[in-house]
């Protein structure tokens, strides 16, 4: 047994769960992919965990016009297999496609990988670039976040000990909206060195809507903002990839680690965007 | 420290006991439940050793609590041969082609393996592939577990035993 002793409380209801978190020390597992072995390295000692595993509340899928609702202890492997979504919100399976094993996705949440905040991981910046809202709730009541503000640093957010994340809810996109999606990793599975996620929607023949955010490539999940603003009102064969893909760059952050320097980091990132890009306008779909 | 109380079957059989909170599936399966086929490699989820299958899914039992299983349906490798010792085909096709050495990473291999072979709409090569990322062999450089896939999911010919 290697996780120090702690009090395991098996949560019933989110009002349950939000309750256990109040009375101190506390950390909520869900998939537990991450914080086992955190658990087992001893670099997490809660005095209490609290499960919220058999909490339904909290998970599921559902699809509307206003957009996508999913609860935060949907696993991974369940919004690869649901249909609804994979109309609605194709960015976001792609993307899922990519997080972990197919056993860690076995048992891997969305929410738990949402509130992680891994720099590189792919989760935190498909809410960023998909303009995602995070319901967290404690005793005190709900608070909507906007993911883009969620993030403040390397496995750093917004939410506080005592809020369980609920929900996650992305705006619509309509279904013709292409996907924009590249990861460079040194194995499957593996943390990206260079990922870039999001979805353009061209409406009579210009672009409408671009939402564009890069994972590897800094403390957070990097919106390529000014990327999205150049390409707003664009008709896609007046686009020039790579002039675009300069202007992703200048919005990343990166940095020199033992897997990359940030200059590598850099230069893959333009090739990566140009061709996702290029790739991206290319995909059938109406408008 | 709590205890909990927990109830869950085990290659079928039914199983009971009072266990702290901090347990995990993995030293439960092996420790308390005497299923000395699950092995334990890094005991951080890196590694993919200790791959059960938990209801219906493969999952690393280093990552999951055992009070978490309660009410769960476990397998580990030891249900895979039939009781007169037929291997499962996909121990078959591990065995046809080397698929092993040391045979410390095996189990849970044959766990995802099995897993994807077993449902009802078997996994191709390709998926079945991708999904040995989440396991770590030191000793084959995969090559023998990449025949056996292939044997498996029909996309090769049976290897002759002994022909490696």
């Amino acid at each position: 047994m290697k996780p120090a002793p702690f009090d395991y409380v098996g949560a019933t209801s989110i009002d349950d769960a939000v309750a256990q978190l109040a009375s101190g020390d506390a950390t909520v597992i869900a998939g537990g992919q991450t914080l086992m072995p955190l658990l087992a390295l001893r670099m997490s000692m809660p005095l209490t965990v609290v499960d919220i595993n058999r909490v339904a509340d909290l998970r599921g899928v559902s699809v509307s016009d206003q957009g996508v609702r999913i609860g935060a202890m949907t696993r991974q492997a369940d919004l690869l297999t649901d249909a609804a979504l994979a109309g609605a919100l194709p960015p976001l399976v792609t993307a899922v496609r990519h997080v972990g094993h197919h056993q860690t996705r076995n048992r891997g949440t969305i929410g738990g990988s949402l509130v992680f905040a891994e720099p590189a991981a792919e989760m935190p910046a498909t809410a960023v670039a998909l303009g995602a809202t995070l319901e967290l709730r404690s005793a005190g009541g709900t608070r909507n976040v906007a993911a883009e503000t969620f993030y403040l640093g390397p496995y750093m957010t917004d939410i506080v000990p005592d809020e369980l994340l609920v929900a996650v809810t992305f705006p619509a996109w309509p279904r013709h909206a292409r996907t924009v999606f590249r990861e460079v990793a040194q194995r499957p599975g593996d943390f990206a060195l260079v990922g870039l996620v999001g979805a353009v929607e061209i409406e009579g023949g210009a672009i409408a809507r671009a939402g564009l955010a890069w994972f590897g490539m800094g403390p957070t999940p990097m919106r390529a903002r000014q990327a999205e603003s150049a390409l707003v009102g664009r008709a896609p064969g007046d686009i020039r990839a790579s002039e675009i893909a300069e202007l992703a760059i200048a919005d990343t952050d990166p940095f020199d680690d033992v897997h990359a320097t940030a200059e590598y980091r850099r230069e893959v990132g333009r090739r990566v965007f140009a061709q996702a890009l290029t790739a991206a306008l290319a995909q059938e779909g109406q408008a | 420290m709590s205890e909990h109380p927990i109830a869950l079957t085990i290659n079928g059989q039914a199983y009971t006991g009072r266990i702290e909170g901090r347990l995990t599936l993995a030293d439960y399966l092996r420790v308390n439940a005497g299923y000395t086929g699950v092995h334990v490699g890094c005991e951080q989820g890196v590694c993919g050793a200790c791959t059960v299958i938990v209801d219906g899914r493969a999952v690393r039992s280093c990552l999951m609590l055992a009070v978490q299983a309660d009410g769960s349906e476990v397998r580990t490798v030891e249900s895979l041969a039939a009781p007169d010792g037929t291997l499962h085909p996909v121990q078959q096709a591990m065995r046809d082609n080397f698929g092993l050495q040391c045979g410390f990473c095996t189990p849970g291999i044959l766990m995802t393996m099995a897993v994807l072979h077993d449902r009802k709409e078997p996994a191709g090569e390709d998926e079945m592939i991708a999904a040995m990322s989440g396991h770590i062999c030191r000793c084959t450089g995969y090559q023998g577990i990449r025949r056996a896939i292939r044997q498996l999911t029909g996309s090769a010919e049976p290897a002759q035993e002994g022909a490696h």
